[in-house]
């Protein structure tokens, strides 16, 4: 178990590392250059020999190599960067954003609270719905209720998710303004106004992650309770509820587990439309927003890496987690 | 095997009813399917009785499980249609409300399936379910269910079952499994134990293991067994009575030694002449019966067995086409029922049937 650990752990590094510097080579050979939109702010024209100079300062004339051995010391040790004049970066450093002139990694930090709520929050809200309906449906398979979660879930799955949550925003917040205005707040400032800046964006975002995941649910529930166990488990005179909820949900719940945590993954690494429209100034919107002129490479940067490593460790840890809820499965 | 405490042997055999422990009448169960209706059962009547084993035997589709799920009352009533009676210890089954069902469930009726690999929950382990049957229809703590699992794990010879009842299902291999699944079915002592092809599963030399099994638990807890299967040696070894089942009805049944050495219709013959060795005559030829099982569909108007039937020519005109025949007892031998058209079946099986049956064993003495 520890020595799988060990090996994981290490083929998720070597998978993050690879991501960074498909990254950073991409940036670097590409099209967009940091030099001389900075070179055109400064004083109406932009001379080549203003450029070369910028460059020359901020290192790009040092080539690829170069410039990514320095991002990878720079995440150990602080190290001194200019853009439009020196500044510290502490380590870890990813770079200097291009838009606000800050080191990323703070900003980062102070963003990332926010996408988590929501995460979080959507996440909790959405496996409740989508497990209780899915087990419910399964259990009650091929009745009216049956039919009319599945019918509903049809139709939500084929809106696409833009379309939803503009809708819900423009008729619930403009129109109507049942919901309180959001934003994020820290929860550490106000739990309830957290709380309500971002119950729209959950009910959106679980409104949307439902269907599936009640799909999917239904599906294994379906599946396991169409198992011989199941069977057993009524011959010994179980009542159907302790049938359905004890043996079939124990079941299905396996699977579950690796889906919600794959997803809730993706969810941690910034949801860029909802934070968008929602005004939650989460890692999502921050990373769209960086795809400006120049692109905002350091921001780029660190949300990127950061989606690659809870990606990784995401399924890590549902591995994990089924060796520890499925007793046949030994890692090694 | 060791020795089970006292408390946990039947209760004074007096006490119970008399009568038997199982009467099946006139059971009807059908599935309503896109292809149609599919009639799995027809017709059905058998009685067990208290501490006897009744042997159901037939070729596979023949209606052997769908008839003892229905005991159990395990069909959904929603895609199931049923009819006729069943009777546990006088009580009815069909319609039946849940909560009945609930009490005659591994409590009066318990059940041993033939795929102990999959009749297991995999997540749970061997002795929680046990745990869970038993504190269906027992009142008692976590701790005394888990004395009693341990108990019931060595009685069906699991070595070490203190440490064994933690184990899951996957730990165990095939035959300790089906003696877990023997230990869950008797440990609220059941009247009855459905065991549907128990050894179906299994690899040959642990088969004989839990029948043996099986018979030493039944004197132990005087309970009464349906063993379902397809090999007549089963039978001949442990079944009191036998039922030969075929396209979803009961084709003959009695006393297994009546069943045995005077078998009274031609499927009967034919299962005899397609198993090896229920006269433990190793010299015994093996003629598979001819043609495929009736479809369940469409089943024939007279005897199901019409098609593949090389007697049936001995019947006069097309009764056997167009007439099913009743399930009525044979002359002299009120226990011994068939459900033949033929007339004096018992003397065509002696001289036609049995003679080439055996011939090789003639041929042998002639020698
Ligand atoms: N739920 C069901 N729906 C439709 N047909 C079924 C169902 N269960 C069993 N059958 C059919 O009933 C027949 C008898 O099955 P079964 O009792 O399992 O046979 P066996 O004698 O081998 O145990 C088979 O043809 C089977 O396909
Ligand atoms: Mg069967």
């Amino acid at each position: 178990m520890f020595g799988y650990i060990v090996r994981r752990l290490m083929t998720a590094f070597l998978v993050v590392v690879l991501v960074s510097m498909v990254t950073f080579t991409l940036f670097f050979k590409g099209p967009s250059d940091p030099a001389s939109a900075l070179c055109e702010e400064t004083g109406g024209r932009c001379t080549a020999a203003e450029l070369n100079s910028i460059r020359e300062q901020m290192g790009l004339n040092d080539g690829l190599v170069v410039n990514y051995s320095r991002f990878v010391k720079g995440l150990f040790v602080d190290r001194e960067m200019y853009y439009q004049g020196e500044q510290m970066c502490e380590a870890p450093c990813f770079g200097i954003s291009y838009g606000s002139r800050q080191p990323v990694t703070p900003q980062f930090v102070e963003k990332w609270p926010a996408t988590v709520s929501l995460a979080v929050g959507a996440v909790l809200l959405y496996v409740i719905i989508g497990m209780t309906l899915g087990s419910l449906a399964a259990r009650f398979r091929g009745s009216f209720f049956d039919r009319a979660v599945v019918g509903v879930a049809t139709v939500i799955t084929a809106v696409p998710y833009y379309v939803l949550a503009l809708v819900a925003w423009i008729v619930l917040v403009l129109q109507l303004s049942i919901f309180p205005e959001t934003g994020y707040h820290p929860f550490t400032d106000s739990p309830v106004l957290w709380a309500s800046g971002l119950l729209l964006p959950w009910v959106v975002l679980a409104f949307a992650y439902a269907p599936a995941n009640m799909r999917y649910m239904r599906g294994y529930m379906v599946e396991s309770l169409g198992e011989d166990y199941i069977r057993t488990a009524r011959a010994k005179g179980m009542s159907q509820q302790g049938v359905v909820f004890k043996h079939g949900l124990r079941a299905a719940i396996v699977p579950m587990t690796t889906i919600v945590g794959l997803e809730f993954a993706v969810l941690l690494a910034g949801t860029v439309f909802t934070e968008f429209l929602f005004e939650i100034d989460g890692i999502g919107w921050w990373s769209i927003n960086s795809l400006g002129n120049p692109i905002d490479f350091p921001v780029l940067n660190i949300t990127g890496t950061a989606a690659a490593v809870l990606i990784v460790l995401g399924n890590l840890i549902v591995d994990l987690l089924y060796a520890v809820l499925d007793p046949r499965v030994r890692l090694a | 095997m060791t020795a089970i405490d006292d408390s946990f042997l039947p209760a004074d055999p007096s006490t119970s009813k008399g009568g038997p422990v199982l009467v099946v009448d006139d059971l009807t169960v059908r599935f309503p399917t896109h292809d149609g209706l599919v009639q799995a059962v027809s017709g059905l009547s058998y009685t067990v009785e208290k501490g006897k084993t009744l042997g159901i035997v037939g070729e596979s589709g023949s209606g052997k499980s769908v008839s003892s799920m229905a005991v159990l009352g395990l069909h959904d009533p929603r895609s199931t249609r049923m009819s006729g009676s069943i009777k546990v210890n006088g009580a009815e089954v069909i319609g039946a409300s849940e909560a009945t069902m609930k009490r005659i469930r591994g409590n009066e009726v318990a059940m041993v399936f033939q795929d102990p690999l999959t009749a297991l929950h995999p997540y749970f382990t061997v002795g929680s379910q046990i745990v869970e049957a038993y504190r269906l229809h027992h009142n008692v703590s976590k701790k005394v269910a888990r004395a009693r699992a341990v108990e019931m794990l060595d009685l069906v010879g699991i070595p070490q079952p203190d440490r064994r009842v933690n184990d899951f299902p996957h730990q165990f291999s095939g035959g300790m499994r089906q003696r877990a699944v023997i230990a869950m079915a008797l440990v609220n002592d059941p009247g009855l134990i459905i065991a549907d092809e128990p050894t179906t599963a299994l690899d040959v030399t642990v088969q004989a293991q839990i029948l043996d099994l099986l018979q030493s638990l039944q004197r132990e807890f005087d309970s009464a067994i349906i063993i379902v299967t397809h090999d007549l040696g089963v039978v001949a070894e442990m079944a009191d009575d036998v039922l030969v089942m075929y396209g979803g009805r009961g084709v003959e049944f009695g006393p297994t030694k009546d069943v045995l050495t005077r078998p009274s219709m031609p499927y009967t013959w034919g299962l005899i002449s397609s198993v090896p060795d229920v006269h433990e005559r190793s010299d015994q030829k093996l003629i598979p019966i001819p043609g495929t099982p009736p479809s369940l569909l469409n089943p024939p108007a007279g005897c199901a067995f019409f098609p593949r039937c090389a007697h049936k020519d001995k019947v006069g005109g097309d009764l056997c086409e167009t007439e099913l025949p009743e399930f009525l007892p044979l002359a002299g031998n009120p226990a011994h029922l068939k459900r033949c058209h033929l007339h004096d079946p018992e003397q065509i099986y002696v001289d036609e049937v049995a003679p080439e049956i055996f011939a090789d064993a003639s041929e042998k003495l002639e020698n």
